[in-house]
């Protein structure tokens, strides 16, 4: 009896701390993560006289009219329009063309198979500083600078590659031998990839539609080489910020706190899938 | 799993092929165009041959921004990949904390990369930045615009915070996928916590780990944005990296010949160095299938 109260109390002592070190590490690494982010928050409900003049950790005098400055003015709210639109059509245009591409690099060798999709992957690679110029020129010439539509195609350089190498990975958990079955069952290959097969890798299209979401919607030379009004994203609106005056700090704050919103709503929807979706599906 | 050949897989790969065709080879075409070409204004060109090529070759200002590019990608690599690793294992495993963690983790991956920079330009302010004010009135002497080190510290401690999170899920993604049965055995000889790292946790993070390692490399290397923001390539050409010391030639100078000749000669070294990664990596996947 004696034996097991210590025991007992041996190894909830030795659990103990380890149980304490795990929170302390998370904590910590947390708040490093959190703290800058915090600061941004807080200098956004702030005014300029408050960030510039006094070092406060909240604000002391909480306002929104940074806020309603971004919402209230067109020039503004547009580009948050702007980018979410142009980073939707990317994602639909991406999928649209990785899926098919993916189901054969999953299912089938065929002639060039390996070259072609490391040739896929060197896109991914390409710095979007030595395409910037190129792409200007190119939408220029054929009339589609300054559209959603260039953003869109531009941003697919590097969001097709990693959308068939995601798709890629999930497709491949997918037996073969449900295509089969389908096949004997009589169901055509369009029939059978949209009835069937899609469901199956559902997850895996909403992880793909996920990072093509966040790598359009985090990038910003190529967007803000290839638009001037119509299309400008908000992340280039934002040096609007730096006047004759000085910066609008406040404005600046809230304007970033805005564009953490849709990324962090978007997580929200994936959360189960992100560290699997980071993975590329191969775990 | 087998595959089976069929050329008309062809056929599926198509739409791809020309829309990468269209947004990757049209335009890689025309920086080849103008590495060989010189002008003289008016959009008339003239071959040049390799000069760019032997040009760039010879500048101190390339080689010195490369320098500088794979100091800070090491510098990143060395401290991004094992603290993602330490705190993946500190992750709590299941349940509401361990989806509150990915969430809160996640965060920064999805802020647009200019509003990382504006972030830590302004927590690094001594005026009116969190980090700045502390350091100052601690008496250490912190500025980023001045002092080259504050520069490079700051901009390391930036993409740490950015991208420390992506190694974190991965190797999260690795940890997870491994049976109990695994640690079993382990409790049953006893095995140290150490050695149940270096046997049974780490050669399962292998694969994902590489993907890791491949994505930050590519990622950290092509980097222009954040640091831009930050520090604008300075204080003087400090912090001047490749990405950002070829937009300065090819947007800002208009120096097409030598920019366009930088930039292929830029797109090779990604190329060479992630092939090796790629190849490493199709065969660890290989053993393990």
């Amino acid at each position: 009896m004696a034996d097991m109260t210590v025991n007992k109390t041996l190894s909830r002592g030795l659990s103990l701390p380890k149980i304490n070190s795990r929170l302390v590490v998370m904590t910590l690494y947390l708040l490093f993560l959190l703290l800058p982010i915090y600061w941004l928050l807080n200098m956004s409900l702030k005014t300029n006289t408050e960030i510039l003049n006094e070092f406060t950790l909240f604000p002391r005098d909480l306002t929104f009219a940074n806020y309603a400055t971004i919402l209230t003015d067109p020039a503004w709210y547009m580009g948050y329009v702007n980018s979410i639109i142009y980073v939707t059509v990317n994602t639909v245009i991406s999928l649209a063309v990785a899926l098919p591409a993916a189901y054969a690099f999953s299912r089938y060798h065929f002639m060039g198979d390996k070259h072609l999709f490391f040739w896929l992957l060197t896109n991914r690679m390409a710095p979007p500083a030595v395409f910037a110029l190129p792409f200007f020129q190119l939408y220029s010439s054929v009339g589609l600078f300054d559209t959603h539509i260039a953003v869109a195609l531009a941003h697919t350089l590097f969001n097709v590659p990693l959308a068939v190498w995601i798709l890629e990975g999930f497709m491949r958990g997918v037996p073969k031998e449900i295509d089969e079955t389908a096949y004997l069952d009589g169901y055509s290959f369009g029939a059978f990839f949209v009835k069937i097969f899609t469901p199956l890798i559902a997850s895996g299209i909403g992880v793909a539609a996920f990072f093509c979401f966040m790598f359009s919607w985090v990038e910003l030379l190529l967007s803000r080489t290839l638009t001037t009004v119509e299309a400008k994203p908000i992340a280039a609106i934002m040096t609007r910020t730096q006047g004759a005056s000085g910066i609008d700090w406040g404005v600046l704050a809230a304007a970033g706190i805005l564009t953490i919103v849709p990324g962090a709503l978007v997580i929200y929807f994936v959360r189960n899938y992100i560290a699997k979706g980071f993975a590329l599906g191969r775990v | 799993m087998e595959k089976t050949v069929n050329q008309k897989a062809w056929f599926l790969v198509l739409p791809v092929l020309l829309l990468v065709a269209f947004s990757a080879v049209i335009p890689l075409m025309t920086v080849v165009n103008y590495s060989v070409q010189d002008t003289f204004g008016n959009n008339q060109f003239f071959w040049a041959g390799l000069g760019w090529f032997e040009k760039m070759l010879r500048s101190e200002r390339m080689w010195d921004a490369l320098g500088r590019q794979l100091m800070f990608s090491g510098i990143i690599l060395a401290i991004e990949i094992p603290l993602g690793i330490f705190v993946a294992l500190n992750m709590p495993k299941s349940g509401f904390w361990s989806s509150f963690c990915l969430v809160l983790m996640s965060l920064p991956l999805l802020i647009p990369w200019n509003v990382v920079g504006t972030i830590w330009q302004i927590f690094g302010r001594v005026d009116i930045g969190l980090l700045g004010y502390t350091l100052d009135a601690l008496g250490i002497n912190y500025n980023y615009t001045q002092d080259i080190l504050a520069a490079w510290v700051t901009i390391i401690v930036m993409d740490v915070w950015h991208w420390t999170s992506l190694v974190a899920l991965l190797a999260f993604a690795g940890l997870k996928s491994i049976p109990d049965a695994y640690y079993q055995a382990a409790k049953i000889d006893q095995a140290s916590r150490w050695k149940v790292f270096r046997f049974i946790e780490l050669p399962k993070m292998m694969g994902v780990l590489m993907i890791a390692i491949l994505l930050r490399f590519m990622d950290s290397f092509m980097i222009y944005t954040e640091p831009f923001v930050v520090t604008g390539g300075g204080p003087g050409n400090a912090t001047t990296l490749l990405s950002i010391d070829l937009v300065k030639m090819a947007l800002g100078q208009f120096d097409l010949g030598p920019a366009a000749a930088f930039s292929i000669m830029y797109f090779l070294v990604i190329l060479l160095i992630s092939w090796v990664f790629y190849t490493v990596m199709t065969n660890l996947d290989k053993r393990e299938g």
